[in-house]
């Protein structure tokens, strides 16, 4: 086998830079949690590196692509499990992997996608939650939640366009066995940002809030680094929406456009939301809108053209900017608003693909704008529908579970005093800054 | 002897530093401070979500001076540190006892 070498480089370093947004995103809600807080915080990004990790080796490939898929949800973990048989063949040459590269590639690719999916959701538990119980729920989410829905939108089950999916159920197939109308998730709307938006909305209600959320302030204690980590979210985004190509192609170039056009527009949707209903444009705003138009585009990524990726990327900003405010409407503690961005932004993402998509949406047909049809947006809705059914049922389940068992929550004292000494006997700051001014106890 | 003491806005400091210079007082302790007065800090908006700061930054400036300078030095940061809006801070005086040059073991006048 010839592999394309151009391929397989630009595949590897795509995972490279997917891994690299994991530390990204322990900087982007360190930088938003308080000062006696942040270590935590990133601490719970890395212990997800870890878990994550082993368990995609052992068996995270192995429940998401193969050959023994169960009623289309997920694969058999005991069909490959630690990689056995998925390297290389009984004559000792590489498997194929997506694109003319070994498939060992496309596994480095996949296990990063599984870490930063399961971190995302920690920034709705900032600040209260013993670090065991993250890590026992991030092992058991990724393998009941993220493998699940990983195989089915992506491994050929339920909610992808193959043979015995929805799609091929309600539009028929063609002669290769494709639905005529395939739902499109290129980069992971539904698999990554609903997965986790709608786990990170069950944990809040479930965990409840920090003692005195909406009482006293808490607000960002470093924002500096909230920056620095939206912009390697942007860098390693790259590896996300191009790298879903799976190839060194036009198609990765597009994904490159469209990725860095929507997110362009999203900062300025949401700047102007605040600018309008605050009277500043802040810095925390810039960096939101940043992470909102890549949430957004994710999914469209390789199904929109660029002007069609600026009104999606302007959408998501404004639409998220004002549903990060329902949190305290509503009164629940999702602390770094992975709700009013992910869950928010990945649902306008996979939505609207249903308007904008270049083909066979309700604004273009083959290419041009005009009307082409409701089907699209029609599997659009029941993937998205979908995703939140399932993964909140899940969740909500793993949730109790370990509420009833180890328990979710540290005591008053540790929360008072700061999460970072009581759980890692470590500070993150010397002197004022530490924030031991507490006032949560009053 | 007399200590004052000056607690004002952070970005005045270069002003009061050289009024002082001019007005020969020639060693000064100037140290960060948190606080509020009648104008109660500020507010802030994170994310839609306003959050009142209470205790804002303010520099402390201490001069050990002569009794009868105290005046004029008084005079002289009041003038360098108003900006005219509320939070510039205030300027007090206490009389001091005995001043001792850790150096030399001067006591009193001889010590300023």
């Amino acid at each position: 086998m010839e592999w394309d070498s151009g391929n397989a480089a630009w595949m590897l370093t795509a995972s490279s830079l997917v891994l690299l947004m994991t530390p990204g995103l322990a900087l982007f809600y360190g930088g938003m949690s308080r000062a006696k807080s942040v270590l935590n915080m990133m601490m719970m990004s890395f212990g997800v590196m870890g878990i994550v990790g082993v368990i995609y080796i052992l068996w995270g490939w192995s429940m998401s692509y193969g050959t023994q898929s169960v009623g289309g949800i997920f694969n058999n973990p005991f069909e490959s499990f630690g990689l056995s048989g998925v390297i290389y063949d009984a004559g000792g040459e590489w498997i194929e992997g997506l694109g003319a590269y070994p498939q060992i590639i496309d596994i480095a690719f996949q296990v990063t996608f599984a870490i930063i999916t399961t971190a995302l959701i920690s920034g709705a538990l900032a600040e209260r939650v013993k670090f065991s119980a993250w890590m026992i729920f991030a092992g058991i989410w990724v393998t009941l939640a993220y493998f699940p829905m990983a195989h089915m939108v992506w491994g050929g089950g339920l909610l992808s366009g193959a043979e015995g999916s929805i799609a091929a159920a309600l539009f028929g197939v063609d002669a290769d066995g494709v639905a005529n109308t395939a739902p499109i998730d290129f980069a992971g709307g539904t698999v990554v940002h609903i997965n986790a938006g709608i786990a990170a909305l069950v944990l809040a209600l479930v965990i409840g809030k920090r003692r005195g959320f909406g009482r006293v302030p808490m607000k960002p204690h470093n924002l500096t680094l909230t920056m620095l980590g939206a912009g390697l979210l942007w860098f390693g985004w790259f590896g996300f929406n191009a790298g879903s190509a799976f190839a060194a192609d036009g198609l990765a170039g597009w994904a490159w456009v469209n990725t860095t056009a929507a997110t362009a527009a999203a900062i300025l949707g949401w700047l102007a939301v605040e600018r309008i209903r605050d009277g500043h444009a802040t810095s925390l705003g810039a960096a939101s809108g940043v992470v909102a138009g890549l949430v957004a585009i994710t999914p469209a990524a390789g199904a929109l053209n660029p002007v069609g990726s600026l009104v999606l990327g302007a959408i998501a900003g404004v639409a998220c900017a004002y549903a990060v405010g329902l949190k305290y409407r509503l009164g629940f503690d999702d602390s770094l608003d992975v709700v009013g961005v992910h869950l928010v932004g990945g649902l306008v993402g996979t939505v609207l693909i249903g308007f904008l998509a270049v083909d066979g949406s309700v604004f273009f047909s083959d290419g041009h704008l005009g009307f082409g049809g409701f089907e699209q947006l029609a599997i659009q809705v029941i993937i998205a529908l979908v995703a939140l059914v399932f993964s909140g049922v899940i969740t909500w389940l793993i949730a109790i579970a370990i509420k009833a068992t180890v328990g979710w929550r540290i005591t008053e004292e540790s929360e008072i005093s700061g999460i970072d000494l009581t759980e890692h006997g470590e500070s993150a700051y010397e002197g004022i800054a530490a924030g031991r001014f507490a006032t949560e106890g009053k | 002897m007399k200590l004052v003491t000056a607690v004002i806005q952070p970005h005045r400091l270069d002003d009061v530093k050289s009024a002082l210079e001019a007005a020969g007082v020639r060693g000064m302790t100037v140290s960060e401070a948190s606080g509020y007065g009648r104008q109660h800090g500020h507010t802030e908006v994170y994310r839609g979500a306003e959050y009142t700061v209470d205790l804002i930054p303010k520099v402390r400036l201490e001069v050990l001076v002569a009794a009868e300078t105290a005046a004029t030095v008084v005079d002289a940061i009041v003038q360098a540190a108003t900006s005219g809006k509320i939070g510039d801070g205030k300027v007090w005086v206490v009389p001091v006892d005995d001043v001792v040059r850790v150096r030399t073991g001067e006591h009193g006048a001889g010590a300023l």
